[in-house]
């Protein structure tokens, strides 16, 4: 047992811990740059809702690493993007792809809000159209500023 | 012999609970009110028998009795006494101990408080706290039980995880629960309207505070699981739109329309269907949040167990719960008749589009939370659903929202007019373009949502000082009438007042550390030196320290500006040998305008260099600030008397009872 513990200490302290390192970063501050921004939309697939640029996984750093090889390599951001889809699947896009696996998900945010406004709308409607007869006439002019001076206070 | 006692109270509270549950509500019905006074003294020894078996549990827990279980499984004789207490609830089947334990304190305050509650509103109030009661109790008792005994009892403990041991997640789950199962008391309230078949401006005067102190204990759950992230992961986050954080901000959002709506329903007779509608959802989320949570249907640090039994029963739970309070409301919400009538441009109509906005928000990020989960059930492959798509459907939310949100308190009741309003606010406007411009001149490199982000948090804040000084008439009347008016301002309007501003601060802070936030990585050896933000950070070397359950290496790094000593940091990371755990603690000093943040992360070579991650992040304490102003908002209007109606200090008594609430 104590043997075994020892040995697991062991396995999580040669962890390359935390995130970026310093020797994975690129010379060319332009393509880090371009490194950093892909990194933050790339999910680090073991864990748990992090990106591989926060992650401290042996796999995120992997990836941080392949990125930087295929920029360095001439891709495009885009074909960085591919290329680690290609291999590790849509799961690994923070901003989940726009396909019909999606669709619901990028069109129910409008439709949702469009319905609420829709709702509130009909809400007003119904309720002026019951309500019209029982709704008070507003006061002139004259009125308002009699309760006013009534109420002494109160902002109009 | 203590854990027995423990056990056997639980089992006692259960007893209990089942005689809350029944006899109040079915006196109600038939009007017998010896059966409707059992409530009372049933909740009350509800509250007695939970304390006395949290007491047990705590108690084995201090004693480092490693014949029970749960004390072996997260706890170890080494650990400082804090972590002991909080290993407590640091697990789930202790964490579900406090949550029935929060649940019966609820009941029983209701049951002290309520003195003046109608006998059949209150009856019917703490049965149906009790029936949800009596769920969580079978849960604890058949599928979590903290006081299970092992034998032989092992010499020592597995200890805490140590994510766990850290002073701001101590407490952040009592915080958490206190706000989750708050709600509980607006959601029995709604439950026992609709039994009753009656929601009037008296329920919601009386459902208003504890919806309130069920959100503000929210509020400062959430802000200390964000405060904690944020120094204790290491990279100057604190909000990831984790599932896990999205459980918790879910009945926040939710939570916080509630007490919007029902504002509505206690001055304008209004919106008393949705209000209800919104208290059983707001609870329905909690539960749903508490579903996810200790399911393991999410797994992460929150997930301390992940147990099917568990997920199952809770699933149940949720759908018995939900199910039934959402057909006994399509049952007799209809009946619910308001008589306010208003038009789109008034408080009401402001009210309503915070409703609005809020719901869908909470909608969208229900829908992100849960999407990934149900694609993959339905076969549809896996997709991760990021912070990048929550802040794409999020923010375009938040912002009509904080506009009206420096509208709304200007408008009259029943009809506004915009166009006077818009002639009212020149100042308020003035000032935000000029806020526009300090940002944009300062940081013209920065990022375009910037601009947005800091006018619209100016905005607020200078619109919410304006609607004070309209509200006093302030340098319209003479200082002595704005004094006498300032003074004759209700708190409920100042803890308004003070919410709304901390709202505004918030929104500064988040915006100003998410555009402009300045990082630097890199090897240092003693003596190097990097500038951030026009501070000079001097890596000073680091040594190995040790703690009372853990060893460490400390790194110093001293700090000067203009060539003068201004702070020095000492980041740690730590190894907690018993749970075989790392963890990094960053030394982090706070600024007007920012946090200076220093995380020290491995050796390089053998001369003495290490990795080291320095940051500035701007306005970072702007976000605490804002919560806690927030939180002091909600302590301000629970202060106010009309809040309290259930205890009138003697000199108001004779006004209360003359009130319409208290009669």
């Amino acid at each position: 047992m104590k043997r075994t513990l020892t040995i697991l200490i062991l396995v999580l302290l040669a962890m390359p811990a935390w995130a970026v390192q310093p020797g994975e970063m690129l010379d060319d501050p332009a393509l880090e740059a371009r490194a950093r921004t892909i990194s933050k939309d790339l999910r680090c697939v073991v864990c748990q809702n992090q990106s591989i640029d926060d992650s401290d996984a042996h796999l995120a750093r992997d990836l941080r690493v392949l990125v930087r090889e295929r920029l360095v390599a001439g891709d495009s951001d885009r074909e960085v993007v591919d290329y680690v889809v290609s291999r590790y699947g849509d799961f690994v896009l923070l901003t989940p792809p726009f396909k019909p696996a999606t669709y619901a998900l990028w069109f129910a945010p409008p439709l949702i809000a469009g319905l609420g406004v829709l709702a509130v709308f009909f809400y007003y409607r119904r309720r002026r159209s019951a309500g019209v007869a029982v709704e008070p006439r507003p006061l002139t002019e004259e009125q308002r500023k009699r309760v006013e001076r009534l109420l002494g206070d109160e902002p109009p | 012999m203590i854990v027995e006692t423990g056990h056997f109270a639980l089992v006692m509270a259960l007893v209990v609970a089942l005689v809350q549950a029944t006899l109040p509500l079915i006196g109600a019905q038939r009007g017998n009110e010896a059966w409707m006074a059992m409530a009372r003294p049933a909740a009350i020894a509800q509250m007695l028998f939970v304390s006395v078996s949290f007491g047990c549990l705590t108690y084995a827990y201090l004693t480092s009795d490693f014949s029970v279980l749960n004390v072996v499984n997260n706890s170890h004789s080494a650990k400082p006494l804090i972590y002991k207490i909080s290993g407590v609830w640091g697990n789930h089947e202790g964490s579900m101990l406090l949550w029935v334990l929060i649940l019966a304190v609820f009941g029983a305050a209701v049951a002290v408080f309520g003195a003046n509650l109608p006998p059949t509103l209150k009856a019917r109030v703490l049965g149906v706290q009790a029936l949800v009661s009596v769920g969580f109790f079978l849960f604890v008792l058949f599928t979590s039980n903290p006081f299970e005994r092992i034998l032989p009892a092992p010499p020592d403990g597995h200890g805490l995880n140590p994510l766990l041991q850290d002073p701001g997640l101590a407490i952040h789950p009592p915080f958490l629960y206190l706000g989750y199962v708050g709600f509980s008391i607006a959601f029995s309230f709604a439950i026992a309207a609709l039994i009753e078949g009656r929601v009037d401006a008296a329920w919601a005067r009386w459902v208003r505070p504890w919806t309130l102190a069920a959100w503000m204990f929210l509020t400062a759950g959430i802000g200390l699981g964000s405060w904690w992230a944020y120094y204790e992961l290491g990279w100057g986050g604190w909000w990831f739109w984790d599932p896990v954080e999205n459980a918790s901000f879910l009945p926040w959002l939710s939570g916080t329309a509630l007490l919007h709506s029902a504002v509505v329903v206690e001055k304008r007779d209004t919106l008393k269907g949705w209000t209800v509608f919104l208290a059983i959802v707001t609870f329905s989320l909690s539960l749903l949040g508490a579903f996810l949570v200790r399911s393991g249907v999410l797994t992460s640090v929150h997930a301390f167990a992940t147990d099917p039994a568990r997920g199952v029963f809770i699933l149940v739970l949720l759908l018995i719960v939900i199910g039934g309070s959402f057909a006994l409301f399509a049952w007799r919400g209809p009946s619910l008749k308001a008589s306010g009538l208003f038009l789109p441009v008034s408080r009401e109509g402001s009210l309503l589009l915070n409703n609005l906005l809020l719901t869908t928000a909470a909608a969208v990020v229900l829908l992100g939370t849960l999407y990934p989960l149900f694609l993959d059930a339905i076969g549809g492959g896996k997709v991760s659903v990021g912070a990048p798509f929550f802040n794409a459907v999020f923010v375009p939310l938040m912002v009509p929202l904080l506009v009206a949100m420096a509208i709304g308190p200007l408008l009259p009741w029943k009809r506004g007019d915009l166009v006077a309003i818009f002639w009212r606010v020149q100042l308020v406007l003035g000032l935000t373009g000029a806020a526009v411009f300090l940002t944009w001149v300062f940081a013209a490199d920065g990022p375009m949502f910037a601009l947005l982000g800091m006018g619209l948090a100016a905005w607020l804040a200078v619109g919410t000082l304006f609607e004070i000084g309209e509200r006093t008439r302030l340098f319209r009347a003479s200082m002595a009438e704005s004094g006498r008016r300032l003074r004759r301002v209700s708190r409920a309007a100042w803890g308004m007042t003070a919410a709304h501003f901390g709202v505004a601060v918030l929104v500064a802070g988040i915006t100003a550390s998410s555009a402009w936030t300045v990082e630097s990585i890199q090897t240092m050896r003693p003596g190097e030196t990097v500038q951030i933000a026009g501070y000079d950070f001097t890596f000073e070397g680091a040594r190995d320290t040790r703690g009372p359950n853990y060893e460490a290496v400390t790194g110093t790094f001293t700090v000067t500006r203009d060539e003068r000593p201004f702070t020095v940091l000492r980041p740690e990371r730590r190894v907690y040998p018993v749970e075989g755990q790392q963890t990094t603690e960053a030394a982090i000093r706070s600024t007007f305008l920012g946090d200076l943040y220093a995380v020290i992360g491995e050796a390089e070579g053998a001369d003495g260099a290490f990795v080291t991650r320095l940051y500035f992040n701007p306005l970072v304490p702007w976000i605490w600030a804002g919560l806690v102003i927030m939180c002091i908002g909600g302590v301000v209007s629970l202060s106010d008397r009309r809040h309290r109606v259930g205890a009138p200090s003697r000199r108001h008594r004779a006004q209360a009872v003359e009130s319409p609430a208290a009669a």
